[in-house]
């Protein structure tokens, strides 16, 4: 990582076919989110429909998972386990490699408004995928935080007993609901997006499983 | 009183509709197969290690509880008018029971084992609170609930407060139980009156166990017989797939 790091500071010319992109533990963790955030959106919809928030929003049962609302609990509460300790450690690494301060960092409002439009005319450079590019980082910055907060907010609708604090922070057991349900359709909008930008440069995949 | 026979009495017991769904539930986690298309991960399998996963919830639950932590109580002006009515039949088909042969039968380990009169029930100290009853299913009501601090009830009867657990049979034939450290808290009240009335048919009369401090699913109404013990005499969901300790 921190090969990966100085090599892009330090060489004018990047060598991408030559550079492991991602390091083994981002790719680990990465696919195990995946999985863990398959498995919350799909049961976590069944748990919704059984009492919507909304009149006019329910999800037909063939993409959700569980069978019923007690099936779509035991994988929902099972599932949260692995996104939890998968998501911790991950924020571990990405703060002790300095790898979060290294691509996701700095992040310019002016950086990220250049390369939406270059973006939007399609004039993106994707021939270096060792470097993000400034909407990049903001989404996948985005991606984090709503991760952290859809945790946070799970905890609240989970234990609104037992943490307080939190439950004051997230507005109550209803408000926790709310931020719970709009957190879920931030990663939804992103995971669309996600699939999209990596489909269309299929390199990104290959990256994220061989690291190159 | 065992697992097996409470299990084998609800069963008996269970409407006939129910018991189909009890066994279409029990071996229909099928979203995963309709997720992926085929039956790549066995069906009994995972459904294994997910009951093994909800049982370890349990004792995180468990671990998580704090005793001394209450749930929030709300101004009289806040409570949810009207009460939504829950079960698992229609509001028509809640039981009737008479008040003046109701006994709350006692069993199990406790050292007075008299069955309760409506009456005695009602002359032992009373309090009442203001809380917010909350569903597996995700939508929750403000409602105001009175009756005896259950701590109080299991210390009159004598109960050994060191067992595991307090369980339930209720007169609509749901069975519940819960773990002596939620027994002995100090909101969980064994409940008589709701919003300073006789407890209404519909939320339980003539009584119900409420804690704030559980989903709705573990708050038994029209309690008939309570029993302390050190087996877990499991409940009427948890035994089709809901997670037992169902702390808030």
């Amino acid at each position: 990582m921190d090969r990966a790091g100085k090599l892009h500071l330090t060489m004018s010319e990047p060598q991408p076919q030559r550079l492991t992109t991602h390091p083994g533990w981002l790719r680990a963790t990465h696919w195990l989110n995946a999985l863990a955030v398959l498995v919350m959106v799909t049961s976590g919809w069944r748990i919704y429909d059984a009492s919507p928030l909304f009149s006019f929003l329910e999800f037909p049962n063939a993409i959700t998972l569980g069978g019923w609302l007690g099936g779509a609990l035991l994988w929902h509460f099972a599932g949260m386990w692995l996104l939890f300790a998968n998501g911790v450690f991950y924020l571990i690494m990405g703060i002790v490699t300095g790898r979060f301060r290294r691509q996701l960092f700095p992040l310019r409002p002016v950086q990220i408004w250049r390369d939406l439009v270059a973006a939007i005319r399609g004039q993106l450079s994707h021939d270096d995928l060792t470097k993000y590019n400034a909407v990049q980082k903001l989404a996948y910055v985005v991606a984090i935080i709503d991760l952290v907060v859809i945790v946070l907010s799970g905890l609240v609708v989970f234990k609104p007993v037992q943490f307080p604090l939190l439950r004051t922070v997230m507005g109550g057991y209803e408000g926790a609901r709310i931020v719970h349900f709009a957190c879920m359709a931030i990663l939804v909008a992103f995971v669309l997006v996600h699939v999209v930008m990596a489909a269309a440069v299929p390199r990104t995949i290959l990256a994220m499983i061989r690291g190159r | 009183m065992n697992r097996k026979d409470i299990v084998r009495d609800a069963l008996r017991e269970m409407p006939r509709r129910s018991r189909r769904l009890f066994l279409q539930r029990s071996l229909s986690l099928g979203g995963l197969s309709l997720l992926t298309g085929c039956s790549v991960v066995n069906e009994d399998k995972a459904e294994d290690l997910l009951r093994h996963v909800s049982r370890f919830n349990d004792r995180f639950q468990a671990w998580l509880f704090d005793p001394n932590k209450l749930a929030p109580t709300y101004p009289e002006s806040m409570i949810t008018r009207p009460f939504p009515f829950n079960a698992f039949y229609s509001r028509e088909d809640a039981p009737t029971v008479d008040a003046e042969s109701y006994r709350l039968e006692v069993s199990g380990l406790v050292m007075d084992k008299h069955a309760w009169t409506l009456r005695e029930l009602n002359e032992l100290p009373q309090t009442s609170q203001v809380t917010r009853h909350i569903c597996v299913e995700g939508w929750s009501a403000i409602g105001k609930w009175g009756g005896v601090p259950f701590a109080t009830f299991l210390k009159r009867i004598g109960a050994d407060l060191t067992a595991r657990y307090v369980g339930f049979k209720c007169a609509d034939d749901y069975y519940q139980s819960i773990d002596m450290p939620t027994a002995l808290h100090s909101q969980t009240l064994l409940t008589l009156t709701y919003d300073g009335k006789t407890l209404p048919r519909e939320y339980g009369f003539p009584m119900k166990l409420r804690m704030p401090t559980k989903l709705g699913y573990k708050n038994p109404k029209h309690i008939t017989a309570l029993f302390v013990t050190n087996t877990n005499p499991g409940g009427y969901w948890e035994d089709q797939g809901y997670n037992w300790f169902g702390g808030s």
